[in-house]
């Protein structure tokens, strides 16, 4: 099988959540990307935390459904967590020099736009969920994070049936939307 | 109520659940009654906003388990001090109990649709609902007919100016610039056709220019005009990029015009990708303009120009037309093909991303200009 389309298979896992593929992911570009982050003034917490963040890059761009790979998945890994890193340096204005580069790179600046733009998205999302108090936190979470039906969500809530679940559900999105837009429209 | 039958209708809408024929009817709907378009389309938004939220969310704690095994095989190293991981590794393996249970959806949109199906039934007994909902739209459809005319043209009429050039302004509106090095002002073909005699431009500091016109199109409402001023100094290259592609919904906007003497700033985010009975020249913008912002440039968060404001429902709140960014462009090539005296060029250096809101306006404010005439 080629490298391309070992990457594919790869690919099509993460786009699954599947925990194997991350797994996979782990095991062939982990120690690069520490690499990378070692040789540039961070630690190996640093390397964790900034792998995780370049699998979500990936996983973001997954999602939206227009991914075609033009390079190597290790060399979009690489771009995209040497560019999450240089911009953190600069935040802590630790940086100083351009980094030696351990891998080719390829252009990424519209991925990390896109995902900063995403990760604020998320954030209002979060803040809105923090605000909305109980039972609708609950309540949504148990419906769209842990996805149960609502009849289960009926008799763990106590509501006497699932139509009333339902309605309360209801009245929770409309006071989640009410406090997402408020922040949204504020532009954060 | 109506409010839970309009999220039910949007939610069976975005999962194609509709029939056929209530597709249409949905759709006349939306069509012809912007209010309800605008709760649509907001609806809609929202739910993809959830829907990616949920994902995300729900990939982070995968990962996080991943990573809690990997560092229990000691093939990742994190020092004992780095305390976040262990309380992500609770919740995933909560996270992972569920999951059990549950076939994978790999979205929430699945599920979601799983709900919606339960929630047909319900919602098909409250068909005469639904039925009703269509009804209003025929009355609207009437009251419609009465105020076709009134989309109002968002600039002001007969006010007199203090003009440093001693002219008595008819109106007043606004304009941006594309070109800095020959001085192009994008702006209303309405706007122009106002300045029979005289036109101006007046920046931030008040300071005034005359401008002649370059190029009008009734039909898509666009117009460019070149300050013609000795007078005037040239500026460097405008901060924004101006756009190709159409507006994306649920962009969030900003813009700055001269509704009144000052310039002022206003934010919104675009509510639909076509305008008035949609139109394609233009998207739809909630937002708040008035008379005189006609002309003021859309910008988005990351400074990319998208649009041209150019015109308000008259009828509902908030309901704001742009031409979209593209048709200066075809602007500037008719130009270019008609008139050859006139070198015209597109300049901007894409300078605002990833600045404050703050310094955004800062940079931006001396490319807006006023435009008054008479």
């Amino acid at each position: 099988m080629s490298n391309i389309e070992q990457d594919r298979i790869l690919l099509e896992g993460i786009a699954a959540e599947d925990s194997n593929s991350i797994e996979q992911l782990y095991k062939q570009h982990y120690n690069m990307v520490q690499s990378m982050v070692i040789a540039n003034a961070g630690s190996k917490d640093d390397a964790a935390d900034l792998f995780q963040e370049t699998v979500i890059v990936l996983f973001e761009k997954l999602r939206a459904g227009n991914f075609e790979l033009s390079s190597l998945l290790k060399t979009f890994i690489y771009s995209v967590a040497r560019r999450l890193w240089l911009k953190k340096l600069q935040q802590q204005q630790r940086f100083t020099s351009q980094p030696d580069e351990l891998e080719a790179i390829v252009p990424v600046e519209d991925e990390i736009e896109q995902h900063i733009k995403l990760q604020n998205d998320f954030t209002i999302m979060e803040t809105s969920m923090g605000k909305i108090g109980e039972p609708c936190k609950s309540l949504l979470n148990a419906y769209y994070m842990q996805k149960k039906d609502m009849n289960t969500i009926a008799t763990e809530f106590g509501y006497t049936n699932a139509d009333n679940a339902k309605t309360q559900k209801y009245k929770c999105l409309v006071r989640l939307k009410k406090l997402f837009f408020a922040q949204y429209k504020n532009g954060e | 109520m109506e409010d839970t039958l309009l999220m039910d209708a949007a939610d069976r809408f975005a999962k194609g659940e509709m029939s056929s024929e209530e597709k249409i009817y949905f759709e006349e709907l939306r069509k012809n009654n912007p209010e309800l378009d605008q709760a649509v389309v907001e609806q809609l938004f929202f739910l993809n906003q959830l829907d990616g939220y949920s994902n995300i969310k729900n990939f982070k704690a995968s990962l996080a388990a991943v990573e809690s095994k990997l560092i229990g095989e000691k093939f990742i190293n994190r020092s004992a001090l780095s305390e976040t991981l262990s309380t992500k590794g609770k919740l995933v393996s909560m996270w992972h109990r569920y999951k059990k249970d549950i076939a994978v959806a790999a979205s929430i949109a699945g599920v979601v649709s799983i709900f919606m199906a339960t929630a047909v039934s319900s919602v098909h007994n409250k068909n005469g609902e639904i039925t009703q909902l269509v009804e209003e739209f025929k009355n609207e459809k009437q009251k419609r007919k009465n105020i076709e005319k009134t989309v109002i043209e968002l600039q002001e009429g007969a006010k007199p100016a203090v003009a440093t050039t001693s002219i008595d302004a008819r109106f007043r509106a606004t304009g941006f610039m594309i070109d800095a090095t020959g001085n192009y002002i994008v702006t209303n073909a309405h706007v122009v056709k106002e300045a029979k005699n005289h036109l101006v431009v007046e920046n931030i500091k008040g300071e005034q220019f005359i401008a002649k016109q370059v190029y009008v199109n009734i039909e898509q409402d666009l117009a460019i005009i070149k300050i013609v001023d000795s007078n005037f100094k040239k500026l460097p290259t405008p901060p924004y990029t101006i756009r190709k592609t159409g507006a994306e919904l649920g962009e969030q906007i900003f813009m700055m015009g001269y509704p009144k003497p000052e310039i002022v700033y206003e934010e919104g985010y675009v509510s639909a990708k076509n305008g008035y009975k949609m139109d394609t020249v233009y998207c739809q913008i909630s937002t708040s303009a008035n008379e005189g912002n006609s002309g003021s440039p859309v910008i988005t968060k990351n400074g990319e120009l998208i649009g041209v404001i150019t015109s308000r429902e008259t009828k509902a709140v908030g309901v704001v037309f742009a031409i979209k960014s593209a048709n200066i462009y075809r602007a500037v090539n008719e130009i270019k093909k008609q008139k050859e005296d006139e070198k015209i060029k597109i300049t901007s250096a894409p300078a605002l991303s990833g600045l404050s809101r703050v310094d955004q306006i800062k940079k931006m404010e001396g490319y807006v200009f006023m435009i008054k005439g008479n």
